[in-house]
């Protein structure tokens, strides 16, 4: 079988300790490029820890994170310096926040928004970068007319859009998203879970996605992993966790979604 | 000429950890196979574990004992201790499967549910998009319902987009849980014509049918499931 063997990120015993507490334990994974791994369990079970580690935003107590740049060299990020750690930040990799406020400047316009980072990776020229941001308010279908609104003027699933459009505007090939639809209401999650999904598929987007609700998942992803007081307990591709599921924490989670 | 697909002493249980451990064996001692070009039909009342074969033989229940086979142009893999990431390329080009319901997924039209696996396979939205067009005019779907989500329509409806959706890539084994259960006599004889034309293309299918007159037009082989009963 033909698989490009190359994966895009390697975690390999990842472990945090927050003083005594444990944030994560001995985490290892691999992803791929067009792949999308949703990584499930409760508030408080090391989800965000993960996260934030895998893109260097907190340094492990142990073990490491690879990445291969875009020039095919596999780099271990605790030796990247600072520098072009925040390069890959700004071009390489998106961060999706549950509140879209963290992730945008809410005092500048939806417009500067999306082409800051732009900017940041070297464009000048204002009408090429006015013209790519309104595609972008296009592709995730925000009204073109309100690009020179700030965000404080948008709904929550507008902002959520908008630090889509911002993220993905460089054409990362990390995407990392803690909750994205988390606190949106149902009509307005479902929206966005669409966007997101074709978004993912054209784009051969590699995702991690943190969530607690598995509908998310299961329409996202291609593996989830469980997480459990800050372990992983089970992986498998994303049917087999959610349709046989082997743990008895994975049952439980399993068990207590409500029919609709 | 060698199988298409082969199991060899597949054994599945259920352990229920919410109720208390309680193990559950589904079927043990699973030793079949299926030709290219053959269909071979499960039979057995309700609960003996039919779609639990599928399941595994697809990837999304897992198999705690034996081999799941698979061959292809590229040799063959044993879906059982497969990685997560071959058995998703054994399911974009080799492995198709028709469930009992369709999972719908919101806003996405029917046109392009049955066309996305084409899509995934590299061809253009075009393309793809016309040929699932084809497909569910022959299936009888009016094209009325193809830019709509398929979550309002009445089950046969469902169940047709989904056959479509299995059937268009044109996979080397193909598995179709009660492929006609919910269709009118009319389209259960398109279904029927076209596991027909797909065996005669030289597709291996796996199949479990409960209607007698189905299963005696598209079965070469009858496999009764009872013999795999799991002692309890």
């Amino acid at each position: 079988m033909t698989v490009d063997d190359e994966p895009l990120l390697i975690a390999d015993g990842l472990s945090k300790w927050y003083g005594r507490q444990l944030g994560c334990c001995d985490v290892s994974f691999r992803l791929y490029e067009g792949e999308v791994i949703a990584v499930v369990g409760e508030s408080g079970s090391g989800k965000s820890t993960l996260l934030q580690l895998l893109c260097a935003q907190l340094a492990p107590s142990a073990g490491r994170v690879l990445y291969r740049m875009r020039d095919g060299v596999t780099r271990d990020l605790a030796a990247l310096g600072e520098a072009e750690r925040r390069f890959l930040f700004r071009t390489d990799w998106g961060f999706v926040h549950q509140d879209a406020a963290l992730g945008l400047r809410m005092t500048v316009s939806a417009g500067a928004n999306v082409g800051e980072r732009l900017m940041a990776v070297g464009w000048r020229h204002y009408g090429r970068i006015r013209d790519t941001a309104t595609n972008w308010l296009d592709r995730v279908e925000l009204d073109r007319a309100r690009i020179d609104d700030s965000p404080q003027t948008y709904s929550g699933g507008m902002r959520q859009r908008l630090q889509i459009a911002r993220n993905l505007v460089t054409q990362p090939r990390l995407v990392l998203m803690d909750e994205p639809t988390g606190g949106l209401d149902v009509s307005v999650q479902a929206r966005l879970l669409d966007l997101l999904r074709g978004l993912v598929a054209d784009l051969r987007l590699s995702v991690v996605i943190v969530t607690h609700d598995l509908a998310v998942a299961r329409l996202l992803s291609h593996r989830i992993m469980v997480m459990k007081d800050g372990q992983v307990i089970e992986t498998g591709l994303t049917d087999q966790v959610l349709d046989d599921p082997r743990e008895p924490y994975t049952q439980l989670l399993v068990s207590s979604i409500l029919p609709p | 000429m060698t199988p298409a697909l082969e199991l060899k002493d597949v054994a599945k249980t259920f352990t229920m950890h919410l109720q208390g451990g309680i193990r559950l064996p589904v079927v043990s001692e699973v030793n079949f196979s299926v030709r290219a070009g053959e269909c071979a039909v499960l039979a057995g009342p309700s609960g003996t574990g039919k779609s639990s074969i599928l399941k595994m033989v697809f990837g999304s229940y897992r198999c705690d004992h034996g081999q799941i086979v698979v061959h292809h142009s590229a040799g063959w893999t044993d879906v059982a201790s497969a990685s997560p990431r071959h058995i998703l390329g054994l399911r974009k080009r080799t492995i198709g499967y028709v469930s009992q319901f369709l999972r719908a997924v919101p806003r996405v039209p029917a046109l392009d549910v049955v066309a996305e696996p084409l899509v995934a396979n590299g061809a253009t939205r075009e393309e793809a998009r016309d040929s699932a067009a084809k497909l569910l005019g022959r299936l009888n779907v009016a094209p009325r319902l193809w830019a709509l989500p398929p979550a309002t329509f009445s089950g046969g409806e469902q169940q047709r987009v989904n056959i479509a959706r299995g059937l268009l890539p044109e996979l080397p084994i193909l598995l179709l849980d009660e492929p006609t259960a919910s269709l009118d006599p009319v389209n259960s004889d398109v279904v029927m014509e076209l596991i027909a034309e797909r065996k005669r293309s030289g597709t291996a299918v796996l199949a479990i049918v409960h209607d007698p007159g189905v299963r005696a037009r598209i079965a070469d082989t009858v496999i009764d499931i009872t013999c795999f009963a799991a002692a309890a």
